[in-house]
């Protein structure tokens, strides 16, 4: 994973719009987050493999980067974007992590199932 | 103040009318002008639902519309439209399509002034693209044409230097305070439920104010 370079991910987000799209969407603040910190309210989730269609697609100008794709009478939405897959050709491998390299959210987007 | 007739103000959501300008536009109002607001979408990623929560994220949206709409009612904003454009996601539109919405309502209402966010100082991303858009937009205009846009920032990050328009609201305290408590999901301030003590004191002053800068635009077409 290396820190995302806009105008590449920008490129491969295009490249899948307006086609049958598999996404995983996750958010997790960690299974071990109230047990460390009582006063925290730990939460997360994931959604993965749903298909989609989205007409457009963009990121914010500088990271963490919030991404938007506009899909038929919703949206898909996710904030705090750091890193991406360079080597993934096909799929957008995107996950924003923290100052310790942990995994907090993630948004992937495939023509073929995760 | 400027003496101005037709306004516009532009903002992303249902409640962002009320720190920044709520007084100011009462005042102009109550002189004799006319407002449209234009409020590109109803908040509904909010997070404040109420506490105890009386709104959920279904009826979140509705339940802003209502405030929104009795907030205008107490402000003396006769004309609100919602442009319907989904909260959190004004930076992810197209320009063509978000510009075009706005111009529209431009094209229609001949605003002498509009009220928007400063780009880049709005600090909520859709704050500075609906600033971004107006500024986009009025900026394509001939010289002559372009309305005057006086626009909020936020103080705590603002290298602006200092407002070109500071508004004491004066007696239109009564409307900002009614607007506030209007959107009873997303405001509850302690300092207002009791009436006399220095946090109240405090909170009156600090909200008295109104503070605008005034965009200026290249000169070149």
């Amino acid at each position: 994973m290396q820190l995302i370079n806009r105008e590449e991910v920008l490129k491969k987000i295009d490249a899948l719009k307006n086609k049958d799209v598999y996404i995983h969407m996750e958010m997790t603040m960690g299974a071990y987050t109230s047990h460390r910190d009582q006063s925290v309210h730990p939460a997360s989730n994931f959604i993965k493999n749903v298909i989609i269609k989205y007409e457009h697609g963009t990121l914010s100008e500088s990271s963490p980067y919030r991404i938007g794709l506009k899909i038929n009478g919703g949206w898909v939405y996710a904030e705090g974007m750091t890193h991406w897959d360079e080597t993934d050709k096909d799929r957008v491998i995107i996950s924003g992590n923290d100052k310790d390299g942990k995994l907090i959210a993630a948004l992937q987007i495939s023509t073929e199932p995760f | 103040m400027i003496d101005k007739k037709r306004i516009l103000v532009v903002l992303p959501h249902p409640d962002d009318e009320v720190f920044p300008m709520s007084g100011t536009l009462a005042e102009y109002i109550y002189e004799g002008s006319t407002v449209t607001y234009a409020c590109l979408t109803l908040g509904e990623m909010g997070r404040n639902l109420g506490n105890p929560p009386f709104a959920n994220r279904v009826t979140l949206p509705q339940v802003r519309l209502k405030e929104l709409e009795e907030s205008c009612q107490i402000i003396g904003i006769q004309d609100l439209r919602c442009l319907g454009f989904h909260d959190k996601t004004i930076e992810f539109e197209p320009h063509e399509y978000l510009d075009g919405r706005i111009l529209t309502i431009i094209e229609e209402i001949q605003p002498e002034l509009i009220f928007t966010f400063y780009p880049g100082y709005g600090v909520h991303p859709d704050h500075n693209a609906c600033g971004a858009a107006v500024i986009r937009i009025v900026n394509g205009m001939k010289k002559e044409d372009r309305p005057v846009v006086m626009c909020t920032a936020f103080p705590t990050d603002n290298d602006l230097g200092k407002p070109d328009v500071v508004n004491k609201i004066g007696i239109y305290m009564e409307q900002k305070i009614g607007a506030l408590k209007a959107h009873s999901s997303q405001f509850r301030i302690p300092e207002l439920e009791s009436d006399f003590n220095e946090e109240h004191d405090t909170f009156m002053k600090r909200i008295g104010t109104e503070r605008f800068w005034i965009y200026q635009f290249e000169e070149a077409e």
